[in-house]
Parts: structure tokens; sequence; C-alpha cells
């Protein structure tokens, strides 16, 4: 029996082929697709809808919280800060980038026709929404109110609201980012285009890589804790309840082993997509490939030895507290060479200000002030002063919203010629891009003043004397809400009315870019080969090579 | 369905064997992630055994240690027909590769006959926390915390194992299909893996929970 | 000393103005990084824009010396922020013997305090001024975190063990206390004061609470009423540790390990003997896990910690 190879360059030619978007239009060949750029644009629709949702919550806590008095019945804002939590954390940012413009992209800047497992990625949007199911219940039926922490023994004793609900839809959650990262690291091994090494390999590709890596090994030790967490709470078995002999202390251990790396699966892909365009739009290489992939790499190694950082109250032992406050500064160290290295890419370029950019330029410099008060909350004496207080909360936010939501729109508007083949409206774009700035540091950065007042996080109510950072804080909240709902407003507009894309609008080197603007279900007419290494811009010259060595004028 | 269209590979793929050689290396990946998940539930029981070796010294001596190495006995050697099936595989020899896969799943269906006795076993020594558990003198409260692990274990373990049996009969099924054959039984070495792995899982859960106490 | 930057909260302990310094060194240096980013993009973005007739030419190809030399930079700096903190951290949670100990219980929601004479407060806490206060804390139900923002201090108040922390306040005056662990429904609003008074104030203070009995003493009542007399006392026949000035020494346990017998190891032995028996006695005492409140605890903790005498010494 002979094996037949089937021959690539057989297939027909994508200038004639439709794209992926309009090729079968029935709602079965979406919901059953094996396609991953119709499974991105699957998750896009589940993670924007459970943005919005976990939004909503937000707005009512910035909503109470504009006076002490408030608006909310305590219980239900407490439920309300748990659901913003958990849906926000596990049912937006970890996907967000990964499951989105990871799916659609990967394949293409690697130059292959699909992902290794493509009904993996399909069972793991299906996985997402059953968990999304799950978490929409526990929210409806009233919400869980023990924070997305789950600190025991208020979770599994204490706590009255949907606990075990809430539990469960994290514990199924977990399956579909396994999935999805399993098929992302198999993928990057094995189906490169021929003479896509490593080091030519684009760095929203390492930063796919990287965070894929960290959800394999992070997430398991989250299914396994929310199943025993889940199990506590319904048998009333002692695990984590100290009057039967557990320890309340090894929840919050096993509970930020993998909560700590989750943080940076959330940084990760921002990190990678800020890589993509910074150089697009500054027209040059970025400076020090070779450090910003190692420094990716080693944020993920090191991002597992620091979970005990989120204890240091918590009564582990000092030396604990100590050596944890040593880790915690090493793995801030490869996220400051990013930054010197995303500024200094400016030098020498010839740099346009399109939303995309906007949005990247934002990144770099609210990652950087949320990263430098991470350094006061690594520093062991301040922490002690700032833990459980709105200066965390300001610092988090400034990471996940400031910086991952920044990176997610930069992405969204840079790849969104070439997912649906229209130009969106630039000026709005930039309009949002700055409204997003002004609205995100007004709410946020009155946090950090709150914080060291002594503002503890978590609470319904608060003393007259903090109500103007309250204002401020929760002014700034509604220029947000703004800024957020403005692209879903032009960006549909233009799905129908924009301008039709060209196949490179961002003149960008990477091999997405020769694929048509949407591209054709199988992505590329014949295998790409590549000889050049990425981001071969050249500002002086005005011209670029794409990464299969056509050169460009611009 | 013609014999050789089953040997086209996906469209992602440029030849039959990268295939097969991606989905093991799935496999595996997806094994680091198990080993994780079971580990993450270890790392628990010797927490709580460090912190009590008294109570669950005592607590272990109701394990039903006829059965758990019964249970070991079976599954390694199903392990070994599992490898014997493959390598019948790699020769062509589809009957012999049938019949390996049926001692495999007869073994693993064993294995869940004796769990299942011993599960009885435990109802009757009164050892199923929440249930119905009697604390035995000297075991203090965590005692039934190594119970609760030795619940959880197993029955996780028997999950996969179940798993496992239902991957071997899809194989049966592909084979009586003319899917697998010397030329591509890549799946068939993917439920190997899978296999040795729920092997490998008894092989600590073993010493966890019949060798404690017995020193 | 930091009062004149706008907003600064008040600092009234000498915990509080060692965090002062170290957070104030910090807040500077990050403005200067901060401040260094910012000017390096607006600088870049402006001269290298598209249509600027900057040269372009000459661009660094060889990017290591730069890495190389900021990564050490940063690591270096790092490690001076990480060893100032670290050397801090170690002393404001080194609870050193204190000029006085006082105990409190947390739950939902409102914190409960006792002295050592049996005054006892409700979401309050008097302590005269420029005397080094122990705290011994314990939890009725789930994680709680006592927070000072004037001391710059906090601790979590953990179900199933004591947290011990210290501080000294310098200057009079009530001072807000917070829980800041996230506790329930009424987490908000588990709020007290702290009360600093100067040292006759504090003296007056203890004696116009009503109280009779010191916590030794109560403690002391519970001692018989439990039966740990039975074992414990002088004239038992049991074969068991003597308690006289067994708190602050070293305890040899069955295991081989050694514990100091502070507060935490009192209650550890009374609610799990099991695991903790010491080398040589027999493993009899009953397990008194369930059956006596926080509270009582911590009144038979102070009655031990009361007992004089010497040790005798093992190997």
């Amino acid at each position: 029996m002979t094996v037949t190879t089937v021959d690539r360059d057989a297939l027909p030619n994508p200038m004639d082929e439709p794209s992926f978007l309009t090729s079968e239009n029935t709602i079965a060949s979406w919901l059953f697709t094996r396609d991953h750029k119709r499974i991105a644009l699957l998750f896009f629709a589940s993670i924007t809808f459970f943005f919005f949702v976990g939004g909503l919550a937000a707005t009512l806590m910035r909503l109470n919280l504009a006076t002490p008095k408030g608006l909310l019945q305590p219980a239900v804002y407490n439920r309300m800060f748990t659901m913003h939590g958990i849906i926000m954390v596990w049912f937006f940012l970890i996907p967000s980038i990964p499951a989105t413009f990871g799916n659609f992209f990967v394949p293409l800047m690697i130059g292959a026709r699909d992902l290794a497992f493509p009904r993996v990625n399909l069972a793991s949007w299906y996985v997402f929404n059953l968990s999304g199911l799950m978490v929409l219940y526990a929210l409806i039926m009233g919400g869980a109110d023990t924070g997305w922490t789950f600190y025991t023994p208020l979770s599994t004793i204490y706590a009255n609201g949907y606990v075990l609900a809430a539990a469960l839809a994290v514990f199924v959650n977990g399956f579909s980012s396994i999935m999805t990262s399993l098929n992302f690291v198999v993928t990057i091994h094995r189906l490169r285009a021929p003479g896509m090494t490593w080091m030519r390999l684009p760095l929203f590709v390492w930063g796919i890589y990287a965070v894929s890596v960290v959800m394999l090994l992070a997430t398991p030790v989250l299914t396994m804790d929310t199943f025993l967490l889940g199990f506590s709470r319904f048998t009333g078995i002692g695990l984590f309840d100290p009057r039967h002999g557990g320890d309340p202390l090894l929840w919050q251990h096993m509970f930020w082993f993998y909560s700590h790396p989750a943080v940076y699966i959330m940084i990760l892909p921002g990190m990678g997509v800020v890589s993509e365009i910074i150089p697009c739009f500054a027209r040059r290489p970025i400076f020090g490939y070779t450090g910003m992939t190692m420094a990716l790499m080693s944020i993920a190694i090191l991002s597992f030895f620091v979970w005990a950082h989120h204890m240091f109250v918590a009564g582990i032992s000092i030396y604990s507290g100590v050596v944890f406050s040593l880790m915690t500064f090493f793995v801030a160290v490869p996220s400051a060479i990013k930054v010197f290295n995303w500024t200094v890419s400016l030098h020498k370029g010839k740099i346009t200000f399109d939303a995309p950019m906007l949005y990247a330029l934002g990144f770099v410099l609210l990652f950087t002030l949320g990263g430098l008060s991470g350094l006061m909350l690594a520093t062991l004496a301040i922490d002690v002063d700032v833990h459980g207080t709105y200066f965390v909360v300001a610092h988090f936010h400034y990471i996940m919203v400031g910086a991952t939501v920044s990176a997610f729109f930069g992405a969204l508007h840079y790849w969104w010629p070439k997912m649906t083949g229209r130009m969106y409206p630039e000026m709005w774009a930039r309009f949002a891009a700055i409204l997003t700035y002004v609205g995100f540091n007004l709410t946020f950065f009155p946090q950090f003043i709150l914080g060291y007042l002594g503002m503890p996080r978590r609470s319904y109510t608060y003393p007259e004397v903090w109500q103007t950072w309250n204002v401020l804080s929760s002014a700034g909240a509604s220029i947000l809400a703004v800024a957020y709902t403005l692209p879903l407003v032009y960006l549909g507009w233009s799905l129908f009315w924009g301008k039709k894309a060209p196949i490179n609008p961002w003149r960008a080197t990477g091999l997405e870019w020769i694929a048509a603007s949407p591209p054709p279900k199988h992505n590329f007419p014949r295998t790409p080969i590549v000889t050049q290494a990425p981001y071969r811009y050249d500002p002086e010259a005005d011209t670029f090579v794409s990464q299969e060595g056509t050169p460009y004028a611009e | 369905m013609p014999n050789s269209a089953a040997l086209v590979p996906e469209v992602q793929y440029a030849t039959i064997e990268q295939q097969g050689e991606v989905a093991q290396l799935g496999m595996w990946v997806f094994l680091v992630n198990e080993t994780l998940f079971f580990g993450a539930l270890i790392f628990t029981y010797f927490v709580y055994r460090t912190t009590y070796p008294h109570a669950f010294a005592v607590a272990g001596k109701d394990a039903v240690l006829w059965c758990g190495t019964l249970n070991s006995a079976i599954l390694l050697t199903s392990s070994l027909t599992m490898v014997l099936a493959i390598n019948a595989g790699a020769q062509d020899a589809r009957r012999a590769m049938v019949v390996w896969i049926l001692a495999t799943i007869g073994l693993g269906c064993a294995f869940l006959g004796v769990k299942g006795l011993e599960y009885y076993l435990d109802f009757q020594d009164q050892v199923v926390p929440v249930v119905d558990y009697f604390a035995k003198p000297g075991e203090g409260q965590a005692g039934e915390l190594f119970w609760v692990f030795y619940w959880i274990a197993t029955s996780l373990h028997a999950i996969h194992l179940m798993t496992g049996i239902g991957l071997l009969v899809y194989m049966l099924w592909r084979i009586r299909r003319g899917e697998i054959t010397s030329a591509y039984y890549a799946p068939l070495e993917v439920v190997g893996i899978f296999w040795s792995f729920v092997d490998t899982v008894w092989i600590f859960l073993y010493p966890c929970i019949y060798l404690v106490g017995r020193s | 000393m930091y009062n004149w930057i706008p907003f600064w909260p008040d600092t009234a302990a000498v915990s509080g103005h060692a965090v002062n310094g170290l957070f104030v060194a910090e807040l500077c240096l990050s403005a200067v990084i901060m401040l260094t980013v910012v000017a390096m993009m607006l600088y870049y973005v402006f001269r290298y824009r598209k249509g600027s007739d900057a040269t372009r030419a000459g661009r660094v190809q060889k990017t290591w010396h730069f890495e190389i030399g900021w990564t050490t930079a940063t690591l270096g700096m790092f490690l001076i922020l990480f060893v100032y903190g670290a050397e801090m951290y170690v002393w404001l949670f080194q609870a050193p013997r204190g000029d006085e100990e006082v105990y409190v219980v947390g739950k939902q929601w409102m914190w409960k305090v006792e002295h050592p004479g049996g005054q006892r407060e409700i979401d309050a806490m008097h302590i005269p001024v420029d005397k080094t206060i122990r705290v011994v804390m314990a939890s009725e139900d789930v994680i709680h975190s006592f927070f000072v923002p004037a001391f710059r201090l906090k601790h979590d108040v953990v179900p199933g063990t004591y947290e011990t922390i210290w501080f000294k306040a310098h200057k009079p005056g009530i001072y807000r206390l917070e829980c800041t662990q996230y506790c329930g429904l009424q987490h908000a609003t588990m709020q007290g004061k702290v009360v600093v008074m100067t040292g006759p104030d504090y003296a007056h203070w203890l004696t116009t609470q009503g109280v009779h009995e010191s916590m030794a003493e109560q403690g002391e009542k519970l001692f018989r009423a439990h039966g740990c007399s039975g074992c414990h006392g002088a004239n038992s026949t049991v074969h068991a540790p003597s308690l006289n000035g067994v708190f602050g020494t070293y305890v040899h346990l069955q295991d081989g390990s050694v514990r100091l017998a502070d507060e935490a190891y009192l209650r550890d032995c009374i609610l799990n003997p099991r695991s903790f028996t010491v080398a040589g006695y027999p493993p009899i005492m009953p397990d008194f896990s369930g059956q006596i409140s926080e509270g009582d605890l911590m009144k038979i903790v102070a009655y031990i910690q009361s007992l004089s005498g010497k040790q005798e010494t093992r190997r």
C-alpha cells in the first residue's frame, strides 16, 4: 500500500478562492468549522460578551463607590466584585489574545495551513462556552461572594453565595485553556514553514509560545484546586478547615501557585503584540530581538517561583517571605529589559501614530507604571503596609487593564484589515485610544493614593474623608466605559461600510501579510519558504523585506 | 471508504508521518499537564502526611493491601500487552494486534473489577468520609483526610482508566475499518502512551495508599 | 518628616517611620525611572516622527552592550531594594518580648480585644505610648487582617493558629484600625480604633474598666475546670510535662523536632496533642479541639505564661 503525499501546490489559487469569511455561509459551517480563523472569531464573540458582563459589574461597583452611602446592598456589592474578578480573569483576560489573535495568526505567521489539532481547537471553544454558561448561572442565581481568590475557610464554610457553581465554572474553563495551549505548543514546534527557524519567529509567536507553556504547567494545578475546593464545600470535609485539621494556608499556596503564573498568562501575549506593532509603525527592527525572546521565556519560567509574594502577611515564615521577595525582583528584571528595548526601538525610526501604535505606546507607559508599583509590592516592608488595600488594586489594573487591554485593542486594530478585509475609520480609532488612556489613568491613579491612605480593598463603603479620590476614580471609569464601547460601534460600522483593505495596509513584514485580506480557508497558495529574520524594516532607505524574502519599497 | 484515502494527511500536514509524530508529541505534552494535575493532589497528600504522620499511619492500616497489590500486577501486565499490541501493529500482524488490545482491555476491566470489590470492602470498613466514616482510635481528625485522598485519587485514576479503555475500543473500531496499519499506526501509539501514563500514576498512588505506616 | 507631601497619611509608630523612608525612596526611584521612559519616548517620537528630517543612518547594530548594561544596572538596583525591604520586614515581624501584651480575637465582623489585666474592648485597643506592645491574634472563624495604617503595619489573623505582631506607638492619638482580608458581608465595616494614650492616662484607663480578674486568673480557673491540673498540676501522679516556666523555652518533641514554647505552641498542644507530644512522655493527653473558645484559650495561655520556675533541662 503506498502512502500518498498531497501536492500542496496543487491547491486552488487564493486569488480565485473565496475568503474564509464567505466561503461557506451556513450556521453549521461556522459551528462545526475546523478553520482556525473561524474559531478565532467564535472565541472573539464569546470573550467580547464576557468583557461587557464583567464591565457591567465594574460599572455597578464604581457607581456604588462614588459615595460612602453607596447604591447597592452590601451583599450585592460583594458578589459584584467577586464575579467581576472571576469573569474578567478567566472569561476575558486569559483567553483574550491567545484564543482570538493567537488562533487566527499563529498558523499564518509561521506559514502553516492550520493548527496541529483543529478539532481540539473547536472543542476548546465549546468547553469555554460550557464554562461560560456555568458562570452565568452562578451570576444570575446571585453570584459568589468570596472574592475571585476563594480564600478558605470563608469559601468552604462561611460564604452564602453560589461558590460551588462559580468554582465549577472555573474548573471547566481550565480545560479550555489547556486545549488551546497544547495546540499552540505542538504547532509552533512542528508546523513551522521551511526556513522559519526559532530565531526567525515573530515575537508575537514567541509570546504565544511562552504563554502556552505557562498555561500547560499551571492550569492543571488550578483544576485540582477548584476540584478540591468544590469537594470541600459540597461535602464539608475539612481539607482547608482548621477545625478539622486542615490548613487555610494550604489553599492559598495551591491557589497562588496557579494564579501567579496566571497573571503572566495575561500579560505575555500583550507583550508579543506590542513587539509586532512597534517595529511596524516605527519602520525599524525591534531592538534586541534575542534579548526579547529570552526575556519572554525567563518571565514564563520565573513566574512559577514567586507565588508566595501574595502571602507576605498571611502567616508564612519570614524567611520564606525573604526568598519569595528575592525571586520576585528577579522576575521583574526581564520585564524591565523589555520596556527599555521597546522604548529604544523608536530610536532612528520613522514613526507614525496610527491607532495600533497609540495603543502600543500606551501599553509601554502603563505597563511601566504598573510594574514600578509592582516593585514596591515586591519590597517586603512596603507590602506589609499596602497589601490588601487599593494600592494592590491599582497595581494589577494598571497591568491587566492598562497594559493587556490596550494590547488587545492594539492587536484588534492592527489585524482588523487582515481578519475582515476592511479598514476602520482612523480618526475615531485614535480618539478612542486617547480617550482610553485618559479615562484609565483617571480611574486608577487615585487608587494608588487611596491604598496608601489605608482604604482596604473589597469594601462596599469607606470613611467619608476618602470620598474625593473615589469620585475621581468613578468619573474616570465612566470615561473608560465610553472609550471601550466606541470601538464596538465604529468597528461594527466598518464591517459594512469600511474601505476595502489591501493585502498589506501597514506595509509589514510578517507572513500573515502575504495572505489575502481576509485570507482564504487554507491561508497560502503554497507553503512559504522563509529566508528572512522578522522586522526587516529600513527607515533610511524606506524599504522593507517580507519574511519570505520579497523586498518592497514603502 | 477506500483504505488509501485514510492515509491522506490533514491539510496542515505535509506527510502522514508528520501527522503521526505530531499526534504523539501532542499526547506527551498533554501528559505533562496531567502529571501536574495528579502531582497537585499528591502534593496535598504529602503536606498532610508530614503534618499528621501518626494519624495517616493508623488510617492507612485499613487499606486493602491485597487488592492494591493485585491491581498493580494487573496494570503492569496490561502495559506489557499494550506494547505488544503496538509491536504487532508495526509488523502489520492484524490479528495479533487485536488480540493484544483485547487483552489490555480485559486487564483494564479486571482492574476496575478488583477496585469495585475493594470499594465494597471499604464501605464495610466504614472508611467513606462524609457518607459513612468511623474514625479508628488514634486517628484523630486527620485520618479522615487520608481517606479523602484515597477516594479522590482512586476515582480520578479509575476515570482515566475508563477513558483509556474507551480509547482502546475506538482503536478496535478503527482497525476494523482498516485505518491502522504498519504504514500508519500512530493513533495506537498515542493510546499506548496514555495507557502507560495511567499505569505510572498508579505506581505513585500505590505506595501512598497501601504502604503508609507499614514499614 | 514627610508630612509636607500632599495627602500624606499620619505616622504614629516607629514601624511607620521606617516604612515611610523606604516608601519615599522607592517612590523617588519610580518617578525617576518613569520620567526617563516618558522623556525618552516623547523625545524619540518627536524627533523620529515620519516627517522629520533627522538622520536615520547609523542605527545601533550590536545591541548586546546596552542590554547587558541596563540589565546589570536594573538587577543591582533591585537587589538593593530587596535587601532594604527584607531587613525591615524581618525587623517588623520578629516580635520581641514586649513591655505589654494585648490579645485580639477577630471574628465576623468585629475585633475583640483583651488586656492581661482582664480589661475588654470591642473594635478598640487602648495602648500606652512609647511602650513595645506585643499583640497575639486569633480568629474565631475566617481569615481577617489586622491593619493600622498609621503604623504601616498589618498581619493576617488566621483561624487555627496564633499570629503575633508588635508595635511601638510614639504619638498619642486615635488611629484607624481596618480589616484588610475580605471576611464576608460586613468586611467593609469591620473597623475600629487604636487609642494611644500617655502612660498615666493609660494606667488610669485600665483601672476604670470595672474588671476584677486578670486574664491569667481567669485562665487558672479554666485550667482547673477543664481538668488540665489533673495531669499538669503539682500533685499529679500522671507523667505529664511540668508547665512551670515552660513559656519561652525550647521543647523537644516526640518526632525529633524542637519548638519554641510560645503562645502558638501552647495552643497547638491543647488542640492537637497527638502531633505535639513532648519527647519522653506517653501520648495520652486528651484532645480539646472544638471544646474551648479562642477567647478562653487565650486566657489559659496567659495563665501558663504567668507560671514561673525553671524547666528541668533535658539532654
